[in-house]
């Protein structure tokens, strides 16, 4: 039960920390992409805003060992730079390109009530479940990310 | 305020949450792999801490409209086909390289992960280029 009160309230601040950034503006996203045109930096400082705090703060929590209402860390083992990872990341980045929306943007976003919003998102919900069904099938040679079960 | 100062602060408080989402559930706060999870086939069984994520950030611009009157939600940029397009490719692409800007961006790059450092290299590069073809080629 507590856990799922602190994910409500992480994905509170998380939320708050978009629509504060701008980055749930399409636009404000597309003028950081756009290098060659009137080039917006806010993206710029959001990730190092982001970064810097996340940086200090699992320094200081990872070392605990475990963490405060779950029994370990759930960490990603991949270290792996294959083709999966680098295709995909490339597939993503062009979508988030034309459009201006990543995951977290486009869900804070759907609190909008916009037709438009939604169609992203309800896209984007299929291209994630097509990527586990092809995955579900060729399992034995693009197999999932194992997480790494890290406990005391 | 400042948009670029209000960027800064946005951007922490993203930092805030992803650091006590791992130091109270042990959780990395990337968005494409906690939404990827309630997800056929074979959705993790633990459903309800991302559902309540998800809750989350659904309350965050709501309570800022009740508050402030702005829920700073700026409009979409491109049409529909665009964006069903546009949609598919992130999903796709999100589960396919394992994580998104908050997954590999901001938690990745601070643990300071190679593989994270690799992806977000690569989706910036991928949509800067798709950004340019698409307002100065096309």
């Amino acid at each position: 039960m507590r856990e799922i009160v602190a994910a409500l309230l992480t994905g509170f601040i998380f939320g708050l920390g978009l629509c504060l950034s701008s980055m749930t503006n399409p636009a404000v996203v597309q003028g950081f992409l756009d290098i060659a045109g009137a080039w917006n930096p806010t993206l710029a400082f959001v990730m190092a805003g982001g970064v810097a705090v996340t940086f200090v703060g699992y320094r200081m929590i990872l070392p605990r060992g475990r963490p405060l209402w779950a029994p370990r860390f759930s960490l990603p083992a991949a270290t792996a730079i294959d083709a999966p990872l680098l295709s995909g990341a490339a597939i993503f980045g062009v979508g988030w390109g034309l459009a201006g929306y990543c995951p977290g943007p486009a869900v804070v976003s759907l609190a909008s009530g916009r037709t438009a919003v939604l169609i992203f998102v309800l896209a984007m919900l299929t291209g994630m479940i097509f990527v586990r069904w092809m995955r579900t099938r060729l399992s034995a040679t693009m197999p999932q990310t194992p997480v790494q079960e890290r406990s005391a | 305020m400042h948009p670029y100062l209000l960027a800064l602060i946005g951007g922490a408080l993203i930092g805030v949450s992803a650091v006590l989402l791992m130091a109270f559930c042990g959780r990395i706060a990337g968005i494409s792999g906690i939404v990827g999870g309630l997800l056929p086939p074979r959705p993790a069984d633990d459903l309800a801490w991302r559902v309540a994520f998800i809750v989350g950030l659904l309350l965050a611009p709501v309570m800022l409209a009740l508050f402030t009157g702005d829920d700073r939600i700026g409009a979409p940029t491109v049409g529909p086909v665009l964006l069903i397009a546009a949609g598919f490719l992130v999903g796709a692409g999100t589960a396919l390289g394992n994580g998104c800007t908050s997954g590999h961006g901001i938690c990745g790059l601070s643990r300071l992960s190679p593989r994270s450092a690799a992806a977000v290299a690569t989706f910036m590069a991928a949509a800067m280029v798709t950004v340019f073809v698409a307002r100065h080629v096309l």
